[in-house]
């Protein structure tokens, strides 16, 4: 059910794109079939790589965070000492838009991959970070005393208790900054890069003045972030079977 | 086997120094005993429980069970909570075999999971306790879809399970309606009987521990010295003897509020 209401949402989008297009009657706004057709037909060539490049940048940047900042996360959540000392550091630098960092990580890292990574990576560290102490900090005391009283130590309390505790709130953080993410990914791509979404959209928007193509970027980078989010929904639905029960009220 | 399962000896405690709860208590629990723990809340009751199941440290003197002396907890003592102890992203059954799920993940190491080899079939033996405590109907749901009295018994199951010869319970049943504890206490006495265990009921309701507790530990104010304790009386809400003993109970605990 909510697949169609998605679908039929699309649809009217796709309408309301013709009437303007339509309306506006210039090269700048193609109809939706030209950008769709070179949509399908770049994708499996040039398009296709840089879809590729961008891609990988945001799921090595996820991975990269969840990794780090899941455990990070769980060890502040139930250290109150190392809580207290690091948090005013975290209130500092969470709000931080880590969009701005883009031109200081080129200066220190250069164009390769990995000033990008970084910057994606950032604004998806402090998201999970956060959110996942204080999903470990909810955790009640009686449920690892009860746990602990059943023999697990360290490694069974992780395995057993703050990992599926927190999971849920990786999947939160993530589908709250992948569209952060994705924008900023749009923007480091803009820097000299010769592969990825942001560099094809401006290349063809700005300097071959290909409107359809520049138009099927787009497409593809709005598809890179459903995509990431319904892969991540799916994903939660697999692993976090429990959050999604119906609770009698 | 002579001598005392549970010893507590020159037992010292405080969480504040200034406040010490423990001040050299002592205290023997015999093999295959039931006992409840009564007192006003803040007394130190589930403080002590805590330390019977290798939960907490004493700051001095120790507590031996079997003769061995805790350092941590000890894999054939189990622990049933009052709430919050069942993990609501595993399913009733995935709950009952939790302890079991655990013991596999470190094997037979002798201080997570008992030396002895692993049991031959853990999903029977899960599927038996479901069975046993009537939770095979609602064994594919999560805790947050069963009763309150379903989650007991699952705590239950969780803690049986393991084959414990220990049984310690923190007011187990006092968030339910009463007809529901009344069935669960009396499954417990059962159980009790039939698995030859040792059982160490904290609670703040006299019915609960003068139907649980064969002998009755009272706990008036802190620092906990001497022992004061009660013979109970036997499990039967209608014999005479019940009542004397809750009777006796209740003097007891006005007592001691009238001390604080």
């Amino acid at each position: 059910m909510r697949e169609r209401e998605v679908l039929l949402s699309a649809l009217v989008l796709t309408v309301l794109w013709y009437l303007l297009s339509a309306l506006i009657d210039r090269p700048i706004l193609p109809f939706p079939h030209t950008v769709f057709w070179v949509f399908v037909r770049e994708m499996p060539g040039e398009l296709g790589k840089h879809f590729v490049h961008s891609l990988l940048r945001v799921l090595m940047s996820i991975s990269l965070g969840i990794v780090t900042a899941g455990p990070l996360g769980i060890v502040l959540g139930q250290s109150q000492r190392l809580n207290r000392l690091l948090s005013p550091f975290l209130y500092l630098l969470y709000p931080i838009p880590k969009v701005v960092l883009v031109p200081v990580a080129i200066l220190f890292f250069g164009l390769g991959e990995l000033p990008k990574v970084l910057i994606i990576y950032l604004i998806i560290f402090f998201q999970i970070l956060v959110l996942v102490r204080d999903q470990a900090e909810k955790l009640r005391p009686e449920l690892i005393l009860s746990v602990r009283s059943l023999g697990a130590g360290r490694r069974a309390l992780f395995r057993f208790v703050y990992l599926p505790a927190t999971l849920p709130s990786i999947f939160t953080a993530i589908r709250q900054s992948t569209g952060t993410a994705i924008a900023v990914l749009y923007l480091a791509e803009l820097f000299a890069t010769r592969y990825g979404l942001g560099y094809y959209i401006y290349l063809t928007g700005s300097t071959l003045f290909d409107y359809p193509a520049m138009y099927a970027g787009i497409l593809s980078m709005s598809l890179l972030g459903l995509g990431l989010y319904f892969g991540i929904d799916r994903l939660e639905r697999r692993l976090c079977p429990w959050v999604f029960v119906e609770v009698p009220s | 086997m002579g001598g005392s399962f549970v010893e507590v000896e020159d037992l010292h405690f405080s969480y504040q120094p200034e406040r010490p709860l423990f001040a050299g208590f002592c205290w023997q629990v015999a093999q295959g005993e039931a006992w409840a723990i009564i007192g006003p809340s803040g007394c130190g009751k589930t403080t002590l429980l805590y330390l019977l199941a290798g939960l907490l440290k004493p700051h001095r003197g120790e507590v031996r069970v079997k003769g061995v002396t805790l350092q941590r907890p000890r894999p054939e003592t189990a622990l049933i909570l009052q709430d919050f102890g069942l993990l609501p992203w595993n399913t009733v059954r995935e709950n009952v075999a939790l302890g079991l799920r655990i013991r596999a993940f470190y094997g037979p190491d002798g201080l997570h999971a008992p030396r002895s080899p692993l049991p031959q079939d853990p999903e029977g033996l899960v599927e038996h306790w479901l069975d046993r405590l009537g939770l095979l109907e609602v064994a594919d749901r999560y805790p947050s879809q069963i009763s309150g009295g379903q989650r007991q018994r699952t705590a239950i199951g969780r803690a049986l399970v393991l084959g414990p010869d220990l049984l310690l319970m923190d007011e187990p049943f006092s968030s339910l309606d009463a007809p529901t504890r009344e069935a669960l206490e009396e499954l417990t006495l059962k159980l009790q009987s039939e698995q030859g265990l040792t059982t160490i009921t904290v609670t703040h309701s006299i019915e609960e521990a003068a139907f649980l507790g064969r002998k009755i530990l009272c706990l008036g104010h802190p620092p906990h010295i001497e022992p004061l304790i009660l013979e109970g009386s036997p499990p039967d809400r209608y014999h005479p003897q019940y009542h004397e003993v809750c009777l006796r109970l209740r003097r007891i605990l006005e007592e001691v509020g009238r001390l604080g």
